[in-house]
């Protein structure tokens, strides 16, 4: 007995100087190994009375577990701390910048005129695209714009031939869906128009969002309302809106809609009215069944508000500079 | 159009501020563009007289003046304007006087003499007149009148920006008559005595072109004097609508375009050779216009000639041989009412744009000239004397327009407002604006007015009803329509996702110009015609394009130039192909296009930088594809452009049908294009990509799945599509897992060969597979790249 206590110290001792697991699992084999210290008085008991053997198994079954519950402690507080070392010596700078791959963005245009076609889509307003070389019916004529209308002249037009030119307006989409639909319906055309002018306030490319409804009892106060809710949207403020009686040859009542800006300026953003009963006819619509109304805004003007961009220019030089504000 | 506002307030003179009636007018449709003063503030200047004048003992340039101001003592003042003398009427700034700019006028002396005030320039009140020296007044201005009242300079220029449809507003009665109505308030014309003739002095008109010119007077005037000053009343009223004062002939014929809309022309009587005859043009003949220049009168161009030859474009503009000048004597007056359709288009197409073609193209009232013929005659008896001969008219009644007349429905009013204006509001507002209206039970049956070219049909009524009722008085309602949906098929992929990709991918959008420079097109696309714009901005915005690559190249350049060294760009629109089948011979087909330049990514501490290659964009428009759910359907295969490096070209098929490209650019492109470095583009036909296949799903294999790698060596020229394909034909079922980890040239692998290491994944939806399985898989994949490629495994 007193020899099992020793060897118990004994173990307990060099566990205690240990300082890795390697030296730890070669105490283990030492002590508890099969032919190990402890294990070794296991096979005393051969030579022990029946009385005694009770009391030593037990005893060596104490220090076997005394010696391995030391182990495991000690295992465990090496694992531990080699951990930590491990955990510090993996410290880093966590606010060095991540390896990323800088998201790209939309073109300040497309983004306004993705916010627009959401306004309006959720009112059931279809988006429709149409040629950008358009035929004089379709950008004139059918918009009750005669060959020598006034307002032909005022449109800078680029022709290719007099019968054929860039759109000026991307209403000639409204007439080509009209050609092949029937009422009621709700369309806004987005696009790429052209004029021939260029200065500080003019490109002789910019885009428009034009917007039409038609239906048996589409009026002008609905017209004021849609336009007034779509304003304070866009804006996402409560500015004042008035409509200004105005003239195009395709709608009769026309308007132009300005808005009271920061400067406490009026500014021009649509133009709109009620659908010329003309306009209709041309495309085969009775226009005392049916009525509508059709708006036209600048999208590159409407954005400049928005953004605070300042020349108009800007849009289209693709200056990343520029480009790389808008995510 | 421009006029003054003291001018309108003669008509009519509303008791509501400036700024109110510009916002008035603007409100009412015609829009204010500008409310200038016609001079800044200034006060204590006062109208005198210079009694004494004479030399600065001390000084060459100054004169010592004394100046009677209408009180008891002469004011002394030292003046050095050239043109100061004695007798003039002049503008006396008094000691007191604040002048613009806050400038106080104070007692002085100059040079010794003493100076007990200023005489005043134009530009010292602020007024917008060039003239050297000090301002002369008329001799009957009256001493010691406030100047401000004397030039009645507490008046304001107004720009008004009139619609085409407006022409009646024109000319002050026009828009007299526009603010009564606003005002609800009557308007008073100038009166002025009737002429009667003195003189019998017939005259031979002739219209010949009755429906262009249902209506022409004429009248001679003798024994004028042009040289007679135009009253100052008249010249500033003229100034102030931006007209200059020429002589007084021309300023009375001005005087009375802006008063009443109403273009006329003077001949000189003794120029003329024999009667007037208003015609078409022959198409030979030439003309030498006022302004000094000739040209050759197109056909269809209505003239007014005498009997030997052209002698005015009617309605737009006089000769030079027929003009009043300093040495004429008698005149012919004209006063002529030329309809829209003789006018429209005929001056522009001359590049002639005249107030007065302003005004007939868009519609003069066509009882408006006798008015007028006796308004400046008067003017000019009054003001440069001489004897009136009678009117001579030539008239055919049944050219002559007639004011419409329509029926306004109660039921359509309201229909078309969505608001309900009373009846009794509806008639006045419609009576105010000139027109005759009966009411019967559910209608007005409205006369509308000559003056009143845009009024046609009952929505032109609507909309005078509204926008003198005022838009902003109508309510705003929500629009009530039938909830239909439309249709959405979910496998047309929304351009959105499209570009929310290519965001994701670190690209910016551009919006590059539809039309190009021709001569950087044509590095691009040798020999392909383009459609050419025959009026461009410049030569360089003239071409349009046929396809993204000039447009996205130009945006490489510009921004390399400005150190911005790695460019990432797409871009979606149309291009434009010529082609006599489609619609106005030409094909629209909406491209998407991007380009890569530069670095992959922007210098890291921790990653590596390369400069970008074919591979880096071919990855991002992989990516793209992948959004078809349709990876198979796509493929690309090498192949030669002008604009693209021969070895680094592929098209990019959709089912065998190419839909775009893909490549390096041409290196013989970079300087001409300023690119800096190795350039990546691609562009496709974007409805080949925006169409999807719906995923269909397969059951997950419960089984392991195997990896088996090979190395396989093949000749350089076999392209990795073709083994990937030919793997993945025979892998069939099995085979779900392909992919090409490495290619490799060099030590080890015989030259004019390739290694590519390929690892299969192999799985089975029923069972595990087995050792066997695998190998004879293995096996038949090797087997038959052996056949096809002549493929080897590499030791």
């Amino acid at each position: 007995m007193q020899q099992l206590t020793e060897i118990v110290e004994q173990a307990l001792e060099v566990i205690d100087k240990a300082s890795d697991l390697k030296t730890l699992d070669d105490i283990r084999v030492d002590y508890l190994g099969k032919k190990g210290k402890i294990t070794d008085m296991m096979k005393m008991m051969g030579s022990l009375s029946a009385e005694e053997k009770p009391a030593f198994g037990q005893a060596v079954n104490q220090a076997k577990q005394a010696v391995q519950q030391k182990l495991t402690e000690r295992i465990d507080g090496l694992k531990a701390s080699e951990l930590e070392a491990k955990l510090i010596a993996e410290k880093i700078d966590v606010t060095l910048p991540g390896r990323t791959l800088e998201i790209g963005g939309l073109h300040p245009v497309t983004r306004t005129i993705e916010r627009i076609e959401t306004f309006f889509g959720e009112l059931g307003f279809v988006v429709k695209q149409g040629p950008e070389i358009e035929d004089d019916f379709h950008n004139f004529d059918a918009l009750n714009i005669s060959e020598h209308h006034p307002a032909r002249a005022d449109h800078d037009t680029f022709y290719f031939n007099p019968k054929v030119m860039l759109r000026t307006q991307t209403s000639g989409v409204q007439i080509r869906t009209m050609e092949h639909e029937q009422p009621p319906l709700r369309i806004i055309s987005p696009g790429r128009v052209y004029r021939n002018d260029y200065d500080q306030t003019h490109t002789p490319m910019f885009h428009q969002v034009e917007g039409l409804m038609v239906a048996e009892n589409v009026n002008f106060a609905e017209l004021k309302g849609i336009l007034h809710d779509f304003l304070r949207n866009f804006f996402e403020e409560d500015l004042e809106v008035r409509f200004r009686p105005s003239y195009f040859p395709f709608t009769e009542p026309s308007a132009e809609v300005d808005v009271m800006g920061k400067n406490g300026k009026w500014l021009e953003v649509l133009g709109c009215g009620m659908v010329h009963p003309n306009v209709l006819r041309s495309v085969g619509i009775d226009p005392e069944k049916y009525s509508g109304f059709a708006f036209g805004m600048g999208v590159e003007r409407l954005t400049m508000l928005r953004y605070g961009v300042n020349d108009l220019r800007a849009f289209f030089e693709n200056d990343l500079r520029f480009l790389k504000q808008f995510k | 159009m421009k006029f003054s506002e003291s001018w309108l307030r003669e008509w009519v003179n509303p008791s509501v501020s400036r700024d109110a009636l510009s916002h008035q007018i603007t409100m009412a449709g015609l829009e204010v563009d500008g409310v200038d003063p016609v001079a800044a503030d200034f006060s204590g200047v006062i109208v005198g007289e210079v009694v004494e004048c004479g030399q600065h003992p001390d000084a060459d340039k100054l004169r010592v003046t004394k100046i009677n101001v209408g009180g008891d003592e002469l004011i002394d003042i030292v003046c050095g304007a050239p043109n100061c003398r004695l007798g003039l009427k002049v503008a006396v700034a008094m000691v007191g006087a604040v002048l613009p700019g806050d400038f106080k006028i104070k007692k002085a002396k100059l040079r010794g003499q003493p100076s007990m005030g200023m005489l005043c320039s134009y530009g010292e009140l602020g007024i917008d007149i060039e003239s050297d020296g000090i301002i002369e007044l008329p001799q009957e201005a009256p001493l010691g009148v406030n100047v401000r009242e004397y030039l009645q300079l507490d008046d304001a220029i107004i720009d008004v920006d009139l619609t085409a449809n407006r022409a009646d507003c024109l000319g002050m009665a026009g828009l007299a008559r526009e603010v009564g109505v606003l005002n609800r308030q009557a308007v008073t014309e100038p009166k002025w005595e009737a002429v009667n003739a003195t003189i019998d002095a017939p005259y031979t008109i002739n219209v010949v072109a009755p429906d262009l010119c249902p209506r022409y007077l004429g009248r001679v005037v003798k024994n004028i004097n042009v040289k007679a000053a135009t009253p100052l009343w008249m010249q500033e009223k003229l100034r102030r609508s931006g007209i200059r004062s020429i002589d007084p002939i021309v300023d009375i014929t001005n005087y009375v375009l802006i008063e009443f809309g109403q273009p006329m022309h003077a001949f000189d009587l003794n120029a003329l050779s024999g009667g007037i005859t208003v015609r078409l043009a022959d198409g030979v003949e030439k003309l030498t216009l006022l302004d000094g220049n000739e040209i050759t009168i197109p056909n269809d161009t209505l003239v007014i000639a005498d009997d030997k030859q052209a002698v005015a474009l009617a309605g737009v503009f006089g000769g030079e041989s027929t003009g009043v000048n300093e040495n004429t004597q008698d005149i012919l007056l004209e006063c002529a009412f030329f309809a829209p359709l003789a006018i429209m288009g005929k001056s522009r197409r001359l590049g002639l744009h005249t107030d007065a073609s302003h005004r007939f193209e868009r519609g003069v009232d066509p009882e408006l000239q006798h008015k007028v013929m006796d308004r400046a005659t008067r003017l000019v008896l009054d003001i440069c004397g001489g004897d009136a001969g009678q009117v001579i008219e030539a008239v055919s009644a049944e050219h002559l327009p007639k004011a419409a007349t329509i029926t306004l429905r109660r039921s359509k009013l309201d229909k078309t407002l969505g608001h309900f204006i009373p009846d009794t509001d509806v008639v006045e507002i419609l009576e105010r604006l000139g027109f005759n209206v009966e009411t019967t039970n559910s209608s007005w049956l409205v006369t509308t007015a000559t003056y009143r070219f845009d009024m046609a049909i009952e929505e032109d009524l609507i909309e005078e009803v509204a926008r003198i009722y005022g838009y902003n008085n109508i309510p705003n309602t929500a629009p009530q329509a039938a909830l239909t949906m439309p249709d959405h098929k979910e496998a047309d992929i929304s351009l959105k996702r499209v570009r929310s990709i290519f965001v994701a991918r670190g690209f910016q959008e551009a919006v590059t110009y539809s039309f190009v420079d021709p001569k950087m097109q044509n590095l691009v696309h040798p020999g392909e015609e383009a459609m050419v714009l025959p009026n461009p901005i410049s030569i360089e915005m003239s071409a349009m394009r046929l396809s993204m690559f000039t447009g996205l190249l130009t945006a490489v350049g510009y921004n390399q130039s400005r150190q911005q060294n790695r460019v990432r760009l797409f871009e979606t629109g149309l291009r434009f192909v010529p082609d006599a089948q489609a619609d106005s011979g030409v094909r629209q087909q909406a491209m998407l296009g991007a380009v890569i330049s530069g670095v992959q990514n922007e210098e890291h501490w921790s990653m590596e930088s390369k400069t970008v290659d074919f591979f880096d964009l071919k990855g991002d428009l992989e990516a793209i594809l992948g959004l078809t759910v349709a990876a198979s359907e796509f493929s690309f295969k090498g192949a030669t452009h002008p604009a693209l490096h021969p070895g680094q070209c592929a098209e990019i098929l959709r089912n065998n049908r190419v839909i775009g490209y893909i490549g390096a650019i041409h290196p013989s492109l970079e300087k001409p294009f300023g690119l800096n470095g190795k350039t990546i583009v691609f562009e496709l036909e974007l409805d080949a990509l925006l169409h999807a296949r719906l995923p269909l799903a397969q059951a997950v294999s419960k089984f392991p799945a195997n990896r088996r790698d090979i190395a396989l060596v093949v000749d350089e020229a076999v392209s990795a599509t073709d083994v990937m394909n030919l793997i993945r034909k025979v892998g069939e079922n099995q085979l779900v897992g392909l992919n090409l980890f490495d290619v490799y040239q060099g030590k080890g692998v015989e030259p004019g060969k390739k290694s590519l290491a390929i690892a299969l994944t192999l799985q089975d939806t029923t069972r595990t597979l087995e050792e066997k399985d695998i190998t004879e898989t293995i096996d038949s994949v090797l087997s038959a790249l052996k056949t096809e490629f002549n493929a080897s495994l590499r030791d």
